[in-house]
């Protein structure tokens, strides 16, 4: 594999991040390094309630310590028409501070404005709320019951906030009912926080134009400028987003939060620059959560394994308020994915959401909307069918493969696969796993009552969000864009409408612009963030930017190119129509000693166009013409202390097919990163709330994030299928180890404790949930 | 994060810290490695109006065996036990053991062992080690110093036997002789947590192989670090065999009285005491070449 990048050939070489100099010096530029003259500190005061009428807010006392100099609540706001913002999702509202009444604990009651961080943190303890506590229904399940509305606010007087379906619904019934195998169970995904290191912040300042300023943390700059320009009516050319630096996103960068508005309001109001930095606890415990979906998954099957028939019903759990960013038709975002890889003739998917007294959210965690919820269901329900069927969990899943000939594959939820080869990756692993003798120890260790275990998970995601006519956000189209300027001497600078939080955008850009340019991708500048300079784009998550910016990116470098092949013709002294672009050259067709460099042309263009226009550069708007379907094999290997209930993974290999792959190393990286989330999805984090409603993993202390100590070591390996309808034929892997890995790891504790009668432990398998089951199932051979 | 105003002194002697806490009495705090006191500060759970800084008083940092007795300074840190040239000899395996897992490696560049005793956090491992090793803590105020048995210096939650105007200015752990091994045998659900459930266990052989001395303590098990005097009375003057250790690990559960919370329930944590009791004995025979 070459590390070293040249011109040309620049795809598939694992180039060093551009961009890791920067970082690894702790030389990045994030939010909270932006400090402006005069600037103020933003201190959020929070409800120490989940649920709770508010009977008075007293900020006298507030407005006494030094350096505060303003407190608004949520009648100001409402005074101002801000008190409420419309989520990303469009169906819902969110109060910016509270009004009337509070709906999750920590939700945001009043905004303290003060000279220094410490005064504004003085000033929200010196808030002082009179609080009318109001029962608190946490359960969805609870919730569906009405007994308690939870937003009076709104039209319909129900927790109920809508039922999507897709596909089939009788004639699953019926093939259900008619399948002489059938299995059900209830998959919870609990409900997770992405926690990026960085967590939310921005600064507002109104400069002397006027004109909004406004550094913030946001993986879709210009969606943010064209909901602030809704929200605020401040005119659109009138705000300048920055997204600078960002130290992680994975989703909970996406949706534009209070914070944000109060900041803004603060700059308007007080004439000076506000930042707002928010702390640990309250990214934690108030921007955007993941998951929390009840699955109820059935499965019907033949004797043999065939599976005749899938039906899901969910159950959502989206707290306060509806704020999933999910495209306009999508509220449960691609769940339709659940058939997985595989080929099921009848399927019917619904869900239906509601509102609890828990922060609003529903987010994707580094997954392509709701995905993962999607992907674990069914990963999970295949090895339940096949612990029903008695049959190896690696051959029910062979049986049901999408086959490598049914491609493009039309899946009975409403998707086409663009492409895939499942056996193949499948057979990878099987081989570099080495299955056949990890069976044989496994069955000698069953005999000495030892546990380990096998798990699979075999996925397919759908990501790339998305082709005009089915995808928007805010009626927004989630096309993508690039720009492209190629300077006199063969440098470059690309700019587009995503945003990178770690991905390696400014690394990977360079590399597809050089390898359709003939350049060198260490002098291909990539700058995103800034709403000034970059085209508009949708922004960075689902797994988009290489699938719909990356698109642009190929596609504006080539009409780069054929205005370049204009001036090659005029430098090698022949027609357009003779030349023609080989081996990263212009060259004289069938003449390749006479040819010209990029480079060459790129000086020409400024400096010898003949009647060309003057120039080298383009710019593509991609609308991409359907998703992009990344799939992979993911074998976990784990063995599990009987006396204790910890688990050990003691091996993980993860075969990815993502197509066509720009830096291997950069894949390798993200796949790390991935893997590493789902393990701790998988086996610590959960945003837990009691009874009562209080938020019980308000910091890392409680919501744990794996260190390289407890992270397991990864295996990689690859399968290639290229995707047909993208032009360097890139699928997107960002997502893949988050979306596949969390049932892989499920799959093989669950295959450890099999033995003793164990068919399924929700997430996170934490120790004392291993120890309590095989307890009980010990307790039950006793008394047997 | 911000913690509520408060003010700082830096001490260059113990004489001048000692001053300093007697004049402001309740209201000030020492302040050693501060990866306790701070957090607290941050989350405004501990809002002490004057910090008295320690870290440049001299002669605080040291690790000195003398008379049969090994003294850490107030200020030396974790790390540094860790690392001290000695820790490889079997008889400081448990204190060697302990050095590893507290908290995360980062954390133990600044966080020092009396500190970790001075808080006294149900979940310490330091107290818990310093239980099975009957050490002592050396405590000083203006009337001179007192050395406190640790039995005696681990009050309560949080609570010690330092008393306002007072510091500790040392631990003691007594140089076990050379039949001796132990063992800390902790699980967490991650590097840099406390103790879902930990074990600390040193046991001193007769030359016939009976159990001449032993020391048992549990952490995250009560209100502080807990001694398990039923299994050390089990164990001494017996072979350490496998139904003695049994019975021994029994008592640990037994004694063990822990809280549920996120980390597991109170009947896991039971049994997770009694388990590590029997490694951690296991494992120190072992580590003396007797068979269980
Ligand atoms: C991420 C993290 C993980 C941790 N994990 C663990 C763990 O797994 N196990 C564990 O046992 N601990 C753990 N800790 C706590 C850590 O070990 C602390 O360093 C230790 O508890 C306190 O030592 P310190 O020197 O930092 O004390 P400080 O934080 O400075 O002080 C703690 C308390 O003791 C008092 N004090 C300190 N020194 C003296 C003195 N000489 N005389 C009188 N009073 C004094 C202070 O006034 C304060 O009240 C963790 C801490 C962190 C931040």
């Amino acid at each position: 594999m070459s590390t070293e990048p040249k011109p040309g050939g620049s795809l598939g070489v694992a180039m060093k991040r551009k961009e890791d100099p920067r970082f690894i010096q702790g030389k990045g530029r994030y939010v909270d390094d932006i400090s402006l003259p005069g600037m103020l500190h933003l201190a959020i005061v929070r409800s120490p309630y989940p649920h709770a009428g508010i009977t008075s807010i007293d900020i006298s006392e507030a407005m006494r310590v030094p350096g505060v100099r303003a407190v608004i609540t949520g009648k100001d706001l409402e005074a101002a028409g801000l008190g409420w913002l419309p989520t990303f999702h469009g169906f819902d509202k969110q109060m910016v501070l509270a009004i009337g009444k509070v709906l999750f604990q920590y939700q945001e009651v009043a905004a303290v404005f003060a000279e220094s961080r410490g005064a504004a943190a003085d000033g929200a303890e010196a808030v002082h709320v009179e609080y009318a506590p109001l029962p608190v229904v946490t359960d969805p399940f609870a919730a569906r019951t009405d007994q308690v509305i939870l937003r009076p606010d709104r039209e319909k007087k129900t927790n109920h906030i809508y039922h999507w379906e897709v596909g089939d619904k009788d004639a699953t019934a019926r093939a259900l009912r008619t399948s002489p195998r059938r299995i059900s169970q209830r998959i919870w995904f609990q409900r997770c926080h992405p926690a990026p290191l960085e967590p939310c912040g921005c600064v507002a300042q109104f400069d002397a134009m006027g004109r909004l300023q406004f550094y913030v943390t946001s993986q879709a700059p210009h969606v943010y400028r064209t909901a602030l320009a809704i929200v605020t009516g401040i005119a659109e050319d009138k705000i300048h987003v920055i997204s600078p630096d960002i130290g992680g996103g994975f989703g909970n960068k996406v949706p534009v939060y209070p914070g944000y508005v109060c900041a803004i309001v603060g700059a308007l109001k007080l004439g000076r620059p506000v930042k707002w930095i928010e702390s640990r606890t309250e990214n934690l415990t108030s921007t955007g959560f993941a998951r929390d979906y009840h699955m109820d998954v059935e499965i019907g099957a033949t004797d043999d394994g065939r599976m005749t028939a899938l039906h899901v019903a969910t159950t959502a759990d989206h707290g306060a308020f509806d704020a999933a960013a999910d495209p306009t038709k999508y509220p449960a975002g691609m769940f339709g994915i659940v058939t997985g890889s595989y080929d099921v003739p009848a399927a019917h998917a619904e869900v239906d959401a509601y509102f609890t007294n828990k922060a609003p959210g529903g987010i994707a965690y580094r997954c392509s909307f709701r995905v993962t919820e999607a992907s674990y269901a069914i990963e999970r329900a295949m090895d339940i069918l096949a612990d029903e069927l008695r049959m190896d969990p690696v051959e029910v899943r062979r049986k049901n493969f999408v086959r490598k000939d049914q491609f493009p594959y039309q899946s009975r939820l409403g998707f086409t696969y663009d492409s895939g080869d499942y056996q193949k990756a499948l057979d990878v692993a099987l081989e570099k796993i080495g299955y056949k003798e990890l069976l044989k120890e496994q069955t000698a260790k069953r005999l000495r009552g030892e546990l380990m275990g096998i798990g699979f998970s075999t996925f397919t995601e759908v990501v790339g969000a998305g082709p005009s006519k089915h995808f928007d956000i805010l009626g927004i189209k989630m096309f993508d864009s690039a720009e492209i300027r190629i300077h006199p001497t063969g440098a470059g600078i690309v700019r587009t409408g995503t945003k990178s939080q770690g991905q390696g955008h400014e690394t990977t850009w360079a590399q597809i612009v050089a390898e359709e340019l003939g350049l060198d991708p260490q002098n291909i500048m990539v700058e995103e963030g800034d709403t000034d300079t970059a085209p508009y784009g949708l922004g960075t998550y689902a797994s988009r930017s290489t699938p719909v910016a990356g698109g642009a990116i190929a596609m504006a470098a080539r009409r780069v190119r054929e205005k370049a092949k204009k001036v090659a013709a005029h430098l090698l002294e022949v027609g357009e129509a003779d030349v023609e672009w080989q081996d990263y050259k212009f060259q004289v067709k069938g003449v390749p000693a006479k040819s010209v460099t990029m480079k060459e042309v790129a000086f020409a263009a400024y400096t010898n166009m003949s009647q060309n226009e003057p120039g080298l550069e383009a710019s593509y708007y991609y609308d991409p013409p359907n998703m992009t379907f990344p799939s992979g094999c993911y074998v976990a290997v784990v063995d599990v202390d009987r006396e204790t209930g910890e688990v050990k993974v003691r091996r993980f290999l993860a075969v990815d097919d993502c197509g066509i792959i720009i830096n291997p190393l950069i894949v390798e990286g993200q796949i790390h990163g991935g893997l590493t989330e789902g393990f701790a999805i998988a086996f610590m984090q959960e945003i837990q709330y009691d009874s009562d409603g209080n938020n019980l993993n308000t910091n890392f202390t409680d919501y744990l994030l794996p260190t390289s100590l407890e992270t397991p070591h990864w295996e990689t390996a690859k399968v290639t299928t290229p995707s047909p309808h993208h032009p360097i034929g890139a699928k997107g892997v960002g997502e893949s180890p988050n979306v596949g890995s969390p049932a892989a790891f499920v799959n093989a504790v669950i295959d450890a404790l099999s033995p003793l009668g164990v068919r399924h432990l929700d997430m996170p398998i934490t120790r004392d949930k291993v120890w309590r089951a095989i307890r009980a199932a010990e307790a039950k051979t006793a008394l047997a | 994060m911000i913690p509520a105003a408060f003010e700082y002194v830096r001490a260059h002697s113990i004489d001048e810290a000692i001053a300093h806490l007697q004049q402001h009495g309740g209201d000030a705090r020492v302040l050693a490695g501060g990866q306790s006191l701070i957090p607290a500060m941050r989350f405004r759970l501990a809002r002490p109006a004057v910090l008295v800084d320690i870290n440049s008083v001299r002669d605080l940092s040291y690790l000195r065996a003398s008379d049969g007795v090994l003294e850490i300074g107030a200020t030396s840190r974790d790390s540094d036990v860790e690392r001290a040239g000695w820790i490889g000899d079997r008889r400081w395996s448990l204190i060697h053991d302990v050095s590893r897992v507290v908290a995360d490696p980062v954390v133990r560049q600044m966080g020092t062992v009396v500190g970790s005793l001075c808080h006294n956090d149900p979940s310490g491992d330091w107290t818990t080690a310093a239980l099975a090793s009957r050490a002592e803590v050396v405590v000083r105020g203006k009337a001179g110093a007192r050395t406190v048995p640790i039995d005696e210096f681990l009050v309560d939650s949080f609570t010690t036997a330092v008393g306002e105007g007072e510091m500790a200015v040392a631990a003691r752990f007594p140089k076990p002789d050379d039949r001796t091994a132990g063992s800390y045998q902790k699980i967490e659900r991650k590097v840099g947590d406390f103790a879902t459930a930990a074990a600390a266990v040193q046991i001193s052989l007769n030359a016939d192989g009976t159990v001449r001395a032993a020391g048992i303590a549990l952490s995250a098990a009560g209100p502080c670090a807990l001694r398990v005097d039923e299994a050390e009375r089990l164990l001494v003057g017996r072979e350490p065999r496998d139904e003695t250790i049994r019975a021994a690990a029994d008592a640990a559960s037994r004694r063990s009285a822990p809280q549920a919370d996120l980390r597991g329930g109170v009947d896991y944590k039971k049994h997770l005491a009694g388990v590590l009791v029997a490694r951690g004995l296991r494992q120190a025979l072992a580590r003396l070449g007797a068979r269980a």
